[in-house]
């Protein structure tokens, strides 16, 4: 135990006396919350909605159906009562409901106008905002059947839009989970290969093997400081999400703090596993950014949402350990989702880390043995 | 006096696939003696030195390294040497006094223990200016010795040294020679790897490895009259230069 104390003292001797690295550790993550506060632009295409149809009448059915017919939405389930809205946004399956009121049809007949809500799930503040402008559109053209030429003032139909979970459509609101995904990737993946790989450009490493250490304490001795970096990391970023956006976590921190834990052990044991493949510091750099940080950035949904993406992107996106995080972070951060709504995603994520884990173990321990002089 | 066996090894075969990197090596290394370890590239020197280090293990033979079997406990021969490679092995972004404290830390010497022998070793060295400067500051000669000081900082019984004198100036290999002359003199073994061939002439005794095997073994002088050469640096082209056919 007093070897390894020794080893892990000097690695955050390593980690405070250089800038670069307090740089990556702290400066990137202030940078990229107050870069990404602004929005990215996307469109919209099958967009999965559900209608909650109180009025079951002729004007509802065909609203329903025109709904369907367009190539913005996908009406995916049919809701019963008030009471499953909740729950259907939180499962985060559809981006909106459509509620018809009761007297719909009725109304229509007798006063010549009604209104239809539209509740949209503004975790994605873009999505939600084009969901509801489309959907307010189809209203509109209803209406303009219906009394035969397009309405100038009120319509016949007048849509009410309401934002679910971020009612103000603040943007910066997606995109805390998806910095917190990236900024754990570089810090345990990229910063541990590369100290890895930097003892075994410098030779340091051969020393330390010949030493008494054993090799899973020097492993262990070298991932254990960006572990509990990572960890503060994490909380500075809440902290700067909650005094500079004022963007609360609606579920529980200590979930959403142990499923961080996974991750960042995913990324140190993909961190591992890059250092038993590449001897050059450039090299480990490159690996990481082509196969975590690249695709992470462009297919987890963190910038372009999965479903406006071809199919095969979508399934590609499926081996991506970070896709798994955002989904499981997003909801628990914004909805207040508990372990009910995530325990797929985490029981996939936690999956690959096992697996990444036990691979990095098995590659380091034959990378000793096999090295021929 | 019988001089006492440090280092015993006794038809050692490392074999990699169909590869004979050791081919049946036996020699001996007694305590206190300077033993330089010779070979071209590829000769097999490195692959028996981490054998010896208990970096890995032989495919037969007995090779026994302060007492231990190294099939068997290699862990335990890793307490009782020194090691300094090639290549740098000091922290650059570490002072010389933590270096110091993360060696000894890691051959499990409490601080308590550290301090006082950091201290004299400084002043010994003196050294005691440069203690809280970062390694890569220090010049590459100071660094190499430091190096060697904190590879026999916890007083090992033998100290693997491989080629630890390249790319360094004459006067400073001069230097570190005197260090590793001093070293032994305490009877610390010193196990030398190196190319210079003016350097294999300070061993107490030399072994020329060749194609996996050792093709001469014995004092420098001895070997000189045996193989009638005036210089290590001829014996070694005439003993050890690989044949065209393998290359």
């Amino acid at each position: 135990m007093k070897r390894f104390m020794a080893f892990v003292r000097k690695e955050f001797l390593h980690i405070f006396r250089d800038v670069r690295t307090l740089i990556i550790l702290f400066g990137i993550p202030a940078a990229q919350i107050l870069i990404f506060g602004y929005a990215v632009r996307t469109d919209l295409k099958n967009a999965s909605i559900a209608v909650l149809d109180n009025a079951r009448d002729n004007v509802s059915t065909e609203l329903t159906r025109k709904l369907e017919a367009s190539e913005f939405f996908a009406v995916t389930s049919l809701l019963e009562s008030y009471d499953e809205i909740d729950a259907t946004f939180k499962e985060g399956k559809i981006k909106a409901v459509v509620i018809f009121p009761e007297d719909l049809g009725a109304r229509l007949t007798r006063e010549g106008n009604a209104a239809v809500s539209i509740i949209a799930d503004a975790t994605e503040p873009n999505t939600a905002s084009l969901v509801t402008g489309y959907t307010s559109g189809i209203l509109n053209d209803y209406s303009a059947t219906l009394t035969g030429h397009i309405t100038s003032g009120l319509p016949v139909i007048a849509p009410e839009v309401r934002m679910y979970f971020n009612p103000n459509l603040q943007s910066h609101f997606m995109f805390v989970p998806g910095i917190i995904t990236l900024i754990l990737i570089m810090v345990s993946a990229l910063m541990t290969s590369v100290a890895i790989v930097r003892e075994k450009e410098f030779g340091t490493l051969e020393v330390l093997l010949v030493s008494p250490l054993k090799p899973w304490q020097i492993i262990v001795g070298k991932v254990a400081p960006y572990f509990f970096l990572s960890l503060f990391n994490v909380i500075i970023i809440l902290l700067m999400a909650w005094f500079v956006f004022r963007l609360p976590v609606r579920g529980s921190i200590a979930l959403l703090i142990a499923e961080c834990m996974l991750y960042i052990l995913m990324g140190l044991s993909f961190g591992i596993l890059i250092s038993t493949i590449v001897d050059k510091m450039e090299n480990a750099i490159i690996i990481t950014f082509m196969v975590l940080l690249l695709p992470g950035l462009l297919l987890s949904g963190f910038i372009f949402p999965i479903e406006n993406m071809p199919k095969i992107y979508d399934y590609i996106s499926m081996i991506l350990p970070p896709r798994w995080f955002i989904e499981i972070i997003r909801p628990i951060m914004i909805k207040g989702a508990g372990i009910a709504y995530v325990w797929k995603e985490t029981l996939i994520l936690a999956g690959m880390t096992l697996f990444l884990m036990v691979l990095s173990a098995r590659k380091f321990k034959v990378r000793l043995e096999e090295k021929a002089g | 006096m019988e001089k006492e066996k440090v280092i015993e090894v006794k038809d050692l075969v490392k074999r990699f696939g169909a590869f004979m990197a050791n081919d049946r090596l036996t020699f001996d290394v007694y305590r206190g003696e300077i033993f330089g370890f010779l070979g071209a590239n590829g000769a097999g020197k490195t692959t028996a030195m981490r054998i010896l280090c208990g970096l890995s293990r032989p495919t037969s033979g007995r090779v026994t390294v302060a007492g231990i079997d190294a099939s068997r406990r290699p862990e335990e021969i890793k307490k009782r040497i020194g090691y300094m490679s090639q290549r740098f092995s000091l922290y650059e972004d570490l002072t010389v006094r933590e270096n110091i404290e993360l060696y000894g830390g890691i051959y499990g010497m409490s601080m308590k223990v550290i301090i006082p022998r950091r201290e004299a070793l400084l002043d010994r060295l003196s050294f005691t200016q440069y203690g809280d400067m970062l390694i890569h500051a220090l010049p590459l000669g100071l660094r190499q010795k430091l190096a060697f000081a904190v590879a026999v900082f916890h007083d090992p019984e033998i100290v693997f040294l491989d080629e630890p004198t390249s790319g360094v100036d004459p006067v400073t290999r001069r230097q570190f020679w005197e260090m590793i002359y001093e070293t032994a003199s305490h009877g610390i073994t010193v196990f030398v790897t190196t190319h210079y061939m003016d350097e294999a002439e300070y061993c107490d005794r030399i072994a020329i490895m060749s194609e996996g095997q050792i093709a001469a073994i014995d004092s420098p002088s001895a070997l000189r009259k045996q193989y009638g050469t005036a210089s290590v640096e001829e014996l070694f082209v005439k003993i050890a230069r690989p044949q065209k056919s393998k290359t």
